[in-house]
């Protein structure tokens, strides 16, 4: 049999009605704690891992994985309207997206969101059943030396995400890689700045700093700006939904968004975050509109989007391939396959080739309805906006609070989430951005790891990091995206100088 | 009709204590890991089993389990009805971490479940044999790299007890730390490192593929259903078992830290346990009362021998 009859075989199982009914509490499930920040889709699964033990393992699994690509969903609605990302991975989202929203065009923010993500799953969860294979075996061929490359590619693109002054966003960037470096260093297991205060031994977790940059420091912001604040939000203006420059700006965005998502997801070390942040560099360079990105441009949420629910596909590869789970999600749903006591690996797709099928089916199906939930939504998500500034922020403040103590209920937790919310807010009132912070507690710890252990492993020569062809063609892509805007630069210099002013002031 | 409502709410508030216990279960780690998943499952067992009418489980994350450990033990003491999950992962970091807090100061139960160690080469690798693996040890400590979980855990620890017995200076062992068994999983399989040391199940399904060469187990004697010899066949004196327990919180009286073993025992004997143990490959390990102890503060004197050969711990 083919791949094509085990997929339509699949899709029977999955369409049989008690699954489509796990399916739909699954991405219900999930678009209500992608919505949450702080909750996240690998909590869920492991408090109903317990409630799902009667269940058979079909059915439970493809509850889970409804969770999985919900929370991916959901994640960014609130990164839009209300500048919060749910997730780590829909914090890019949040710098267009809420640029767009507060400038009336929230509605067509989330559905290109929306639209994007269906997209993206469908094209990855096709590429999880078609390629799995192939995919997996150049994922294995990344080892420390061409992840490393692969992160300073991520350092030098994702710079253009730093807003218009390059030292201000280098400074960002550096608190962020200062904070990264707080906590028990991996490679050698001694703490580093935890000043013998054992709650940072564990290093700072990324959303609670997320949370307390954008939504915190966000609703410092506009308080201590009381009723003379400039910035007039509006809920709507123009349609709701996308026009024709929209759909034409948005579709490649998607496309070229799930080509990067879908390979990083699928390497054990990658991560959903970093395909959202190349993505985001991606679409800056190319788009024909550049001079919006930071003001609302629409490829900027359209390419991330796509990239973190292609990410949540690329995932499931190693997951059902090698039983490698990359995602404490995906080590979750792991647990739930052992649970029934099988095992994933590489005889999964041989010993029950019906539960895996039926797995890659139903999360096509449950991306369908993710798509049906949620584009009605968006009318009615768009007017949170029309809630008075007061309500709304103090409910922001309430959910992040109640998200942090949910994942970690810890009052020093609260602290951090405290003062990360006025170091954000100090941030903004002296304008440095606040994305480059975030940036640098993610890549920061897996770029020193991966040289490291690069180093590790060839006992101290650094020519491993170049002669590796991987390792080397990432590197000079690196390489030329941080020589050729420089040349450019200094050609056009009297323009970039007039520009720079322009924007300081 | 609300009245009947509101009757029947009142009436179940008050019943609930009528339980025997319910037990708040704290597992010292994110969702999805070693101890969060023996917590979930002696969450769901004590239930099934009458032990308990309702079992919360509380995830407290961080620094290998000495953050959970570390709020159980101010949090909870005196309070007999909350258990925390803990193991030998915890012995090595709450040394490499230096904790204030250590298991002496909560109320050790039994131990639960144990896993062993397996030392395992890419199918294509030279490496035949463990012997193979030693020569290529005692020749350049350092061209062989090692990858496995955190540093300091237990991979690491026996990865310093093997190089101690094969008679090489264990500070001189290239030991690569991966965040977990996953992800050195992935850097083994890739060829990046010389050999992958973990528990068994992280490598079962790779192994019984045929993709990874299983050299040896770190169990005193062969297990069963395992192609492998153990360590000690190979030359070298040395077990190791990755083993998971439940303490209670400290200040108990007598009596209650009997009421405790007592339900705990139930537990570990009860069919709905042994099913739990086969579906997730744990072995069963159980000892209580003073046997446990002792072993405790066995496995506690040579992991601090260990990690100060290593030169994790000063």
């Amino acid at each position: 049999m083919g791949t094509l009859d085990f997929l339509l075989q699949g899709l029977l199982v999955a369409a049989q009605p008690m699954n489509l009914l796990y399916a739909l509490i699954g991405v219900t499930l999930g678009t209500a704690v992608g919505v949450l920040p702080g909750i996240g889709p690998a909590l869920t699964v492991a408090l109903l891992l317990p409630v799902t033990y009667q269940l058979d393992p079909g059915g439970s699994l493809i509850m889970f994985a409804g969770i999985y690509y919900g929370g991916m969903y959901g994640g960014s609605t609130t990164s839009i309207l209300l500048n919060t990302p749910g997730e780590s991975s829909s914090i890019v989202t949040a710098l267009e997206g809420n640029k767009m929203a507060r400038a009336g065009r929230g509605g067509p923010a989330l559905a290109t969101a929306a639209i994007g993500s269906f997209v993206a799953g469908l094209i990855a969860t096709l590429g999880l059943a078609f390629v799995a294979p192939y995919i997996v075996k150049l994922a294995l061929v990344f080892g420390p030396r061409e992840y490393f490359a692969l992160m300073v590619l991520a350092f030098v693109t994702v710079s253009s995400a730093f807003g218009d002054s390059t030292l201000r966003g280098l400074t960002s960037l550096f608190v962020g890689l200062t904070l990264a470096s707080i906590g028990i260093d991996q490679l050698t297991g001694q703490a580093r700045l935890s000043f013998g205060v054992p709650d940072l031994l564990d290093g700072i977790e990324v959303t609670t700093l997320a949370v307390a940059m954008f939504a915190i420091g966000e609703t410092l912001y506009i308080a201590a700006q009381g009723d003379k604040g400039p910035d007039k939000v509006e809920a709507v203006r123009g349609s709701v939904w996308m026009n024709a420059s929209d759909w034409a700006r948005s579709w490649k965005a998607w496309l070229r968004g799930t080509f990067i998502g879908f390979p990083i997801g699928a390497m054990p070390a990658g991560g959903a975050e970093i395909g959202t942040f190349l993505s985001y560099a991606t679409e800056k360079r190319l788009s024909k509109h550049p001079e919006e990105f930071g003001n609302g441009a629409i490829e900027g949420v359209a390419g991330p989007e796509a990239a973190n629910n292609a990410s949540a596909a690329g995932t499931l590869v190693p997951l059902l391939t090698l039983g490698l789970p990359t995602s404490a999600t995906a080590a979750i749903m792991l647990a739930g396959f052992q649970q029934y006591g099988l095992q994933p690996g590489p005889l999964l797709f041989a010993t029950n080739p019906q539960l895996v099928w039926g797995l890659i089916a139903s999360l096509l199906i449950a991306n369908f309805m993710l798509l049906v939930l949620n584009l009605p939504l968006v009318g009615l998500w768009v007017k949170l906006l029309t809630i008075p500034k007061p309500w709304l922020y103090a409910g922001i403040l309430l959910f992040a609070t109640l998200g942090t103590i949910g994942a970690n209920p810890s009052v020093f937790e609260l602290g951090m989430l405290l003062a990360f919310g006025l170091l954000g807010y100090v941030m903004r009132v002296f304008g440095y951005p606040i994305a480059p912070v975030v940036v640098g507690l993610i890549l920061g710890p897996l770029a020193e790891q991966q040289l490291r252990r690069a180093l590790s492993i060839s006992q101290g020569d650094v020519t491993v990091l170049f002669t590796s062809p991987i390792a080397a063609v990432l590197l000079v892509i690196a390489a030329l995206a941080f020589i050729v805007p420089l040349i450019l630069r200094a050609r056009g210099r009297g323009e970039v100088l007039a520009q720079l002013a322009a924007s300081e002031d | 009709m609300k009245h009947f409502f509101l009757a029947s709410i009142l009436a179940g508030a008050l019943a609930l204590p009528a339980y025997a216990a319910d037990y708040t279960i704290i597992a010292p780690a994110n969702p999805g890991g070693g101890w969060d998943q023996t917590a979930r499952s002696l969450q769901t067992v004590m239930q099934q089993e009458g032990i308990s009418g309702n079992v919360q489980v509380q995830n407290v994350p961080g620094a290998g389990g000495t953050i959970g450990l570390a709020q159980f033990a101010s949090q909870q003491k005196g309070n007999p009805n909350a258990l925390l999950v803990g193991g030998y992962v915890m012995v090595g970091a709450i040394l490499t971490n230096n904790s204030p807090v250590t298991l002496k100061d909560v109320t050790p139960i039994a131990r639960l479940t144990g896993e062993y160690e397996a030392i395992v080469v890419p199918a294509a690798s030279e490496i035949k044999t463990m012997a193979d693996l030693v020569e290529a040890l005692k020749k350049d400590p350092g061209a062989v790299s090692w990858g496995g979980g955190s540093a300091g855990g237990t991979d690491h620890i026996a990865v310093g007890l093997i190089a101690k017995a094969a008679g090489v200076d264990p500070t001189k062992i290239n030991y690569i730390a991966y965040s977990g068994g996953g992800e050195a999983l992935a850097a083994i399989l890739g060829s990046q490192v010389t050999a992958g040391i973990s528990g068994y199940g992280e490598f079962e399904s790779q192994v019984k593929a045929g993709t990874l060469r299983l050299l040896a187990v770190t169990s005193a004697e062969r297990l069963p259903g395992i192609d492998a010899p153990t360590l000690k066949e190979s030359g070298l004196d040395v077990v190791v078992e990755n083993w998971r327990m439940v303490a209670a919180a400290p200040g108990l009286t007598d009596e209650q830290k009997a009421a405790v073993s007592a339900d705990i025992e139930k537990l570990a004997k009860s069919a709905g346990w042994q099913e739990v143990l086969k579906t997730k490959g744990w072995q069963d390990t159980y000892l209580a009362g003073d046997a446990f102890n002792e072993q405790l503060a066995k496995d506690v004197s040579a992991t601090e021998a260990v990690l100060k050969d290593i030169g994790l711990v000063k």
